[in-house]
C-alpha cells in the first residue's frame, strides 16, 4: 500500500514534469483547420455579374461566370517546413455565384505558426488521369465538374470566365457579343500537350496563421485572398478582347493561364486568438 | 438502420433476455447478409492472354461483377444515353463487326448529323492508355462521356443521363444490385457499370493468336506465314506487338493537308502533331471495314495500295513512310496478297459472335 502509494506520487510527478517539458519547448500538439476565402474582385472593385470594368486595354466588360478548380494545398510554417493537405480533400471549385464554394476549409493541419500557403490553379496530371472512382463531388464530371469538364479532350477546365464585352465582335450563334475564356490542358498523358497548370505561392509578411488543436470552423485562422478576374486579361500577355473574344483549348490558353497566375494575392490573415 | 435497431433496445422498453436475443438476432442476419454479397459478387473473369502485355487500366479498382458487367451491357444498348433516346452506343459499335461501324465512312448520330470521324472498334481497350483517333481521352471511364456530350453523335448532359436513369425504378434496382445497395443512381457508377462492359469486351483468340500460343486451331497456312513475315519487315514498328499498334499518334499520309481535321493536333494544340492520328490496332481488321481515321478506304486492297502507291506528302508525315525520298513502302503484288491472307488470320469470331456481347 505504501508503496503504490509512492508509486502513484511518482507517475504524478513524472507525468507533471513531461507536460512542463512540452510546455517550455513551445511545441503544439493536435491539429486544425485553416480557412482560404477567396474574395473575387475585379480591378479594385468587389466583383458583381453584370457591372461594368475595364481591362488593362481598355475594354468594357461585363461578366456572367467566372470559376476556378484550386488543389494540392501546402501549409508553410515560420522555420520553412511544409504540410502538405492530404490527397483526398485538396480539391476545390470555386464558383462566384456560390459564397461557400469560395470558403475553402483545409482540416487536420498540425497545430503551427504558418506563413505560406501554397496551391495549384487546376488539376494535376496525375488526378485528370485518374480512374472515375476517383473522383468524387467537384471532380465528378457527371456531377460536382459539370460545366467544367471536357470531355473530348478529356481534363478539366482550370478557370471558366464568360461575359460580354461591347468591344467583342457578335457571335453568330447567340447573336451577342460574347466573351468566353475556358482554360484548361494539363500536360497530356502519354504524348504531350500544353500544360497550363499554374503554381501560386501566398506569404504573409507580417502575421502567421496560428493554428491550434481543435480550432475548427469559426475558430480557425484565414488567409483572406483577393482572386483579380481582371489580371486574366493583362501581364505579360496583354489582350483586347476584339482580337481575343474566346479562348479554348487552344494555343493561346498558355497566354490566358500565364495571365491569370497571379490573379491571387493576400489580403490578410485573419487569427480568431 | 442498425444504430436505430439498438437505440430502440436500450431504451429499456425490452427486458434484458429479450435484448439479447434479438441482438444476437441482429448479429446473425450481418453475417448470413455478408455471406450472400460474397457468392453475389462473383467476379467475372476478364481474359488476359499470355500473347499480351500487362493491361493499362487497373481491374482492382473496379472489379467486374456480373451485376456491372451486365448493367454496362444493357447501358451500352440502351438509347437513353442521348439526348432525345434515339442514339445507342451499340448503334455504332456493333458487335459482329468487333465493335465496329461497317460501311460506315463516318457515322450518323443524333437528327441524322454526320461526325468526322471513322468509329473504331471497341476491343482490347484495357491495354490502351489513350483513347479515340486524337488520344483525347485517357482513362477508360471517361470513353463514354466523349460520345454523351458530342454534339454530333449524342448531344447529352452526363448529368441528365443519370437524372433519367435515377427516374426509372429498374435501372435504379439495376445500380444498387450492381453497387454495393446504394438507392441512387451516380454517374460514377454508370461509368464504372459501361466500363466494365467495356474490359471484358477482349479479343485474342483469332487464329494468329492460337498460333503464337501454339494452341489447337493455329494453323496458318504458307502464304499466311509469308505474310506475318512481310508484316514483321514491312509494318510491325507502328502496328506493334500482339497488340498491333505501338500506341502512337502518326501522319500516314492520306493527305495532303489537314483542313478539315488537325487529328492529334486539336488535343494537344502541337503544330508538329497536326495530321497525326492513333496507330490503331488490326485486330479484327477484316471485320473493321472503312479505314483510317476519315473512312477513306472501303477495303483491305485499297489499303494496302495506299501504302505502296498512295502516301502523300506532308510537312508532317511519318518519316517511316518517306525513306531514302521515296514515298510509301515498297510492297510488290505477292507482299501485298500475303499480307491480306495474313490479315485475315486476325479475326477472332470467337469474340465477334460472343452472345455475352450482345443485346
Amino acid at each position: 500500500m505504501k508503496y503504490a502509494f509512492s508509486g502513484i506520487v511518482a507517475l504524478v510527478f513524472i507525468a507533471f514534469t513531461f507536460s512542463n517539458c512540452k510546455k517550455d519547448d513551445g511545441e503544439l500538439k493536435g491539429t486544425g483547420d485553416v480557412v482560404i476565402e477567396m474574395d473575387n474582385h475585379a480591378g479594385d472593385d468587389v466583383l458583381v455579374f453584370g457591372q461594368k470594368y475595364v481591362t488593362a486595354a481598355g475594354d468594357t466588360v461585363q461578366f456572367s461566370t467566372f470559376n476556378y478548380f484550386v488543389s494540392n494545398f501546402i501549409l508553410v510554417k515560420d522555420d520553412g517546413t511544409e504540410f502538405r493537405v492530404a490527397k483526398d480533400s485538396c480539391y476545390f471549385l470555386c464558383k462566384h455565384d456560390d459564397t461557400e464554394s469560395r470558403e475553402l476549409v483545409l482540416r487536420n493541419i498540425p497545430a503551427g505558426d504558418y506563413k505560406s500557403v501554397k496551391f495549384t490553379i487546376g488539376v494535376d496530371s496525375l488526378k485528370s488521369v485518374s480512374p472515375i472512382g476517383e473522383r468524387g463531388g467537384v471532380l465528378d464530371p457527371t456531377g460536382g465538374a459539370s460545366g467544367m469538364y471536357w470531355s473530348w479532350n478529356s481534363g478539366y477546365i482550370f478557370v471558366k470566365v464568360e461575359g460580354t464585352s461591347p468591344q467583342a465582335p457578335v457571335d453568330a450563334g447567340t447573336g451577342e457579343r460574347t466573351l468566353e475564356y475556358h482554360t484548361g490542358l494539363f500536360g497530356g498523358k502519354d504524348s504531350p500537350t500544353l500544360n497550363n497548370l499554374k503554381q501560386v505561392t501566398i506569404t504573409s509578411s507580417s502575421e502567421n496563421a496560428r493554428v491550434r488543436d481543435g480550432h475548427t470552423g469559426e475558430e480557425a485562422p484565414m488567409f483572406h485572398l483577393y482572386v483579380d478576374v481582371l489580371e486574366m486579361f493583362t501581364t505579360p500577355n496583354t489582350f483586347k478582347v476584339s482580337d481575343v473574344p474566346t479562348s479554348h483549348a487552344g494555343p493561346f490558353s498558355k497566354s490566358v493561364a500565364d495571365n491569370y497566375a497571379d490573379m491571387f494575392t493576400l489580403d490578410h490573415v485573419h487569427n480568431h486568438n | 438502420m442498425s444504430i436505430s435497431i439498438f437505440n430502440t433496445i436500450g431504451c429499456g422498453a425490452v427486458g434484458r433476455s429479450r435484448t439479447l436475443t434479438l441482438l444476437a438476432f441482429v448479429v446473425a442476419g450481418l453475417f448470413s447478409s455478408c455471406k450472400k454479397d460474397e457468392t453475389d459478387a462473383k467476379t467475372y473473369e476478364v481474359f488476359l492472354p499470355s500473347n499480351f502485355p500487362a493491361p493499362e487500366y487497373d481491374l482492382s479498382q473496379n472489379p467486374v461483377t456480373k451485376e456491372g458487367f451486365e448493367l454496362g451491357r444493357k447501358l451500352f444498348y440502351d438509347p437513353i444515353m442521348s439526348r432525345d433516346s434515339t442514339i445507342a452506343c451499340a448503334d455504332c459499335h456493333i458487335s459482329f463487326s468487333a465493335f465496329s461501324h461497317p460501311d460506315h465512312a463516318v457515322s450518323h448520330g443524333i437528327d441524322g448529323l454526320l461526325g468526322k470521324r471513322n468509329a473504331l472498334p471497341v476491343q482490347n481497350l484495357i491495354w490502351q492508355s489513350s483513347y479515340f483517333w486524337d488520344g483525347g481521352v485517357g482513362q477508360m471511364d471517361f470513353i463514354p462521356l466523349n460520345a454523351i456530350t458530342n454534339p454530333v453523335e449524342m448531344d447529352e448532359d452526363p448529368a441528365h443521363v443519370v437524372a433519367k436513369l435515377n427516374a426509372n425504378a429498374n435501372y435504379r434496382g439495376l445500380f444498387k444490385a450492381a453497387f454495393a445497395g446504394q438507392d441512387t443512381v451516380t454517374g460514377p457508377h454508370m461509368l464504372q457499370a459501361l466500363a466494365q462492359f467495356m474490359a471484358m469486351l477482349v479479343s485474342a483468340n483469332s487464329r494468329y493468336d492460337h498460333h503464337v500460343r501454339n494452341e489447337p486451331g493455329g494453323n496458318m497456312s504458307a502464304q499466311e506465314l509469308t505474310g506475318l513475315q512481310v508484316f514483321q519487315e514491312k509494318c510491325a514498328t507502328c502496328h506493334a506487338t500482339d497488340l498491333f499498334t505501338d500506341r502512337q499518334y502518326r501522319n500516314n499520309g492520306i493527305l495532303n493537308s489537314f483542313t478539315i481535321d488537325h487529328g492529334r493536333n486539336e488535343v494537344s494544340t502541337l503544330p508538329e502533331d497536326v495530321g497525326k492520328f492513333r496507330v490503331p490496332s488490326l485486330r479484327n481488321v477484316a471485320l473493321t471495314a472503312p479505314y483510317m481515321h476519315n473512312g477513306k478506304f472501303k477495303t483491305l486492297e485499297a489499303v494496302l495500295e495506299h501504302y505502296a502507291s498512295g502516301v502523300k506528302d506532308s510537312p508532317t508525315l511519318d518519316p517511316l513512310l518517306k525513306q531514302n525520298g521515296q514515298l510509301g513502302i515498297p510492297l510488290t503484288a505477292g507482299d501485298k496478297e500475303a499480307l491480306l491472307a495474313f490479315l485475315k488470320t486476325l479475326t477472332d469470331q470467337d469474340f465477334a459472335r460472343d452472345v455475352r456481347f450482345q443485346k
